[in-house]
């Protein structure tokens, strides 16, 4: 029974919030107006976030930007919702994977139109970030910091091994040849972390060994393709000689928190976790550009954008503050911040002295090897299918061949299904 | 007719207008009282219900509009192999739990004993983890589970049995995570089973003993036969609620975890489906289904219990 009566309090409770939430606003008239911005990242981008805002508020007063986070495990779940129910936030941040859903379904403002009647330069972003934001020639999203991978190594512990650094030069034979002089299962140490993770590892190796994950017109899987396995073999290979940790074992404890303990030598990482690596205290680690495969280098870039929903009450003033946050005095907050890189040209210089003791050099440096990060329109339909195929691949005794075959019918499947 | 039969005539006549009109307000007060649990039910349940039986036969796209596909949801449905394993696990989620019910019994038999020293204490921490978040058990859980520093695998290693990384390991995951949702129910079953226990006469007791029954024979004679309307209604909600399956499954598997096939579950691959793919119409179908399955068990159930429940 009091189970019940506690229902209806929260279902009481919860009619009184919706009121709430729709007897807002209305404050047109008066000249003021409030925008939603919502992100996922508060540890590492908060404040920068806020300093951002402050400082657009400070040149529009008449503007005021109420900020809202949400972790990323359940940010799209609530974004979507609240996209259907007509109360999504007014300005959003916007990854590669989603756009082409949101986009071609209605939910965001085209900006094509504004960028050119206010002679908006997308020229200043790296232009791979740009075309991610466009969708059947409309730009949807203007790109607020990217990121590519780099190989991470505890210094410490190749000191004890005594084997050389990584630089720009090493290849894959040097990965393992290092990863297996490091290994020493007496103090738990492993030489690499092979996990079945898709943008930090294995899309790098895919590249590197010149497959692909989805071809260029989006239509078709590259699962199939014997370059494609070969860039999961790489990883299967270290797994199988014990010169990294299990995935099951890696599924227990967090690779990030292994790498950070010491109990893992070199680690594939993006540029969005060096705040944290640097800020681990007795953690002397550094960065490398990622190692070449048999077809080159290669790394991932990724990067967000800030879009505005469609439905807005507020497009004049959304629009002005996506400007602002597109712009280099909030690309320059973000830079200082350490966070990530920011998208605006020109100003990776201060995201890379924001951490002196990290050559953060290396991400950047790899700019002209950078391979967009995969996607479709729906990427949703077959990228969680993906990452348990590719794990179940990587786990002890599984034929990481058969399974990536297997999976290639399953995501020309839901590719097919793309409208 | 005399007056006095008129005013007997008139008092019958009178009778049950009063009480039609006591009974009139006795409605509407009885109307009052359970209107917002009827308003509530209505909203936050029928309707939708409803919803989601019409739904189930549309595309609904990511952001709302839906086009009617009449039964193609349901043939994907029906015919996935992701949706099959996921309904194999569900059942072995609903099945499984059932085994509670023996453990139940049991915790609520001892602490029915008489004179059992500390036993408010032992009664709060059986029912601990009934009103404890399910977020919290899950993270003790996941610790305890640690494949290299879990709990669980160094009392494993004192009496020399190798543990493994208990839900990381497809062949395991899906019984260590039961083992939890079993876990988490035993307190409030055995709140259950203690309330059917003191509810069987003593006196029964005393005539089994005379004539000759051991604790073991009154056990199985009296004590289980007048506890079977809660052993029903327990097994009725443990399968539903094993059927139902989710939160653990969401929370206790991390990103990249080799077991995810063999632990998915009817609703945790519907949450998938409706709110990671946005495919809601056939999330919908997947809710549907899962019904018509609950319904025909717990329908099953209560066919069956004639044959075994004994009200007293």
């Amino acid at each position: 029974m009091t189970g019940k009566v506690w229902a209806l309090v929260c279902a009481g409770a919860l009619v009184a919030g919706l009121a709430g939430c729709s007897s807002s606003d209305g404050a047109d008239a008066g000249g003021k107006v409030t925008l939603t911005y919502a992100y996922w990242d508060e540890e590492n981008q908060g404040a920068a976030m806020r300093k951002i805002t402050e400082e657009f508020t400070k040149a529009h007063p008449d503007i005021e930007v109420k900020l809202q986070f949400t972790p990323n495990k359940e940010y799209w779940t609530k974004l979507q919702t609240a996209a259907a129910g007509g109360t999504a936030p007014d300005v959003f941040w916007m990854n590669g994977p989603r756009i082409g859903l949101y986009a071609s379904q209605g939910a965001l403002l085209p900006l094509s139109d504004r960028i050119a009647k206010d002679k908006l330069d997308l020229g200043k972003y790296p232009k791979s970030l740009v075309d991610l934001y466009t969708l059947d020639g409309k730009q949807y999203g203007i790109p607020k910091d990217f990121d590519t991978i780099g190989l991470w190594y505890n210094k410490d512990l190749f000191d004890a091994a005594g084997v050389k650094y990584p630089d720009a030069s090493w290849t894959w034979d040097d990965v393992r040849d290092a990863a297996k002089r490091l290994t020493d299962p007496a103090k738990g140490v492993h030489g690499i972390g092979a996990m079945a993770w898709s943008q930090e590892l294995y899309y790098n190796t895919i590249f590197q060994a010149g497959g692909h994950v989805i071809s260029e017109d989006k239509k078709k899987s590259g699962y199939d393709d014997p370059a494609t396995i070969e860039g999961l073999k790489f990883w299967k290979d270290l797994l199988d000689r014990k010169l990294s940790p299990t995935v099951q074992q890696m599924t227990d404890n967090d690779p990030i928190e292994m790498f950070k303990s010491g109990k893992l030598a070199m680690w594939y990482d993006g540029s969005y976790d060096a705040a944290q690596y640097n800020k681990t205290e007795g953690l002397n680690a550094d960065v490398a550009p990622l190692p070449a495969g048999p077809k080159g280098k290669a790394t991932v870039i990724h990067g967000l954008a800030n879009v505005i929903y469609a439905k807005t009450e507020h497009p004049e003033q959304a629009w002005e503050f996506l400007k602002f946050l597109g712009s280099e005095q909030a690309n320059r907050i973000q830079a200082e911040s350490g966070a990530v890189i920011p998208a605006y040209e020109g100003l990776q210089d201060s995201w890379v002295k924001s951490m002196p003791k990290l050559n953060l050099q290396a991400f950047i440096d790899q700019l002209p090897d950078a391979r967009p990060y995969p996607v479709s329109k729906n990427t949703a339909a077959w990228a969680r299918p993906e990452t348990d195929a590719i794990t179940k691949a990587f786990s002890d005794g599984q034929d990481v061949e058969a399974i990536a075959r297997e999976f290639a019918a399953t995501m020309n499947a839901a590719l097919s299904q793309e409208k | 007719m005399s007056t006095l039969g008129r005013a007997v005539a008139a008092e019958a006549a009178a009778r049950p207008a009063t009480r039609r009109r006591l009974r009139d307000r006795d409605w509407v007060w009885g109307y009052a009282m359970i209107a917002p649990l009827v308003l509530g039910l209505g909203l936050f349940y029928l309707w939708p219900v409803a919803q989601s039986v019409y739904y189930s036969f549309t595309e609904w796209t990511l952001f709302g509009d839906a086009t009617w596909i009449g039964l193609r949801n349901y043939e994907q449905v029906l015919t996935d192999p992701a949706n099959l394993r996921a309904l194999r696990n569900t059942f072995v989620y609903g099945g499984l739990s059932l085994l509670g019910i023996p453990l139940s019994i049991a915790v609520a038999a001892l602490l029915g004993t008489r004179g059992l020293k500390l036993v408010s204490l032992y009664r709060t921490l059986y029912f601990l983890p009934v009103v404890t978040m399910p977020a919290a058990v899950a993270m003790i859980w996941t610790w305890l589970y640690n494949g290299d520093y879990g709990l669980v695998n160094y009392l494993l290693s004192l009496v020399g049995v190798e543990g493994t990384s208990w839900i990381a390991n497809p062949s395991t995951a899906l019984y260590a995570l039961v083992a939890v949702g079993v876990w988490t129910q035993v307190g409030y079953n055995a709140v259950i089973f203690m309330a059917g226990l003191q509810a069987i006469p003593r006196h029964l007791y005393e005539a089994a003993s005379i004539d000759g029954a051991g604790r073991v024979r009154q056990f199985f004679r009296v004590t289980l036969p007048l506890l079977s309307p809660s052993v029903f209604f327990v097994s009725v909600l443990s399968v539903i609620n094993g059927l139902q399956m989710f939160d653990l499954v969401y929370l206790m598997l991390r990103r990249g975890n080799p077991a995810r096939e063999e632990t998915q579950t009817i609703v945790s691959l519907f949450f998938s489906r409706a709110f990671e793919e946005g495919a809601k119409g056939y999330a919908a179908a997947m809710a549907v289904v899962l019904m018509a399955i609950t319904l025909v068990l717990t329908v099953v159930q209560f066919r069956v219990q004639k044959r075994w429940v004994h009200y007293a």
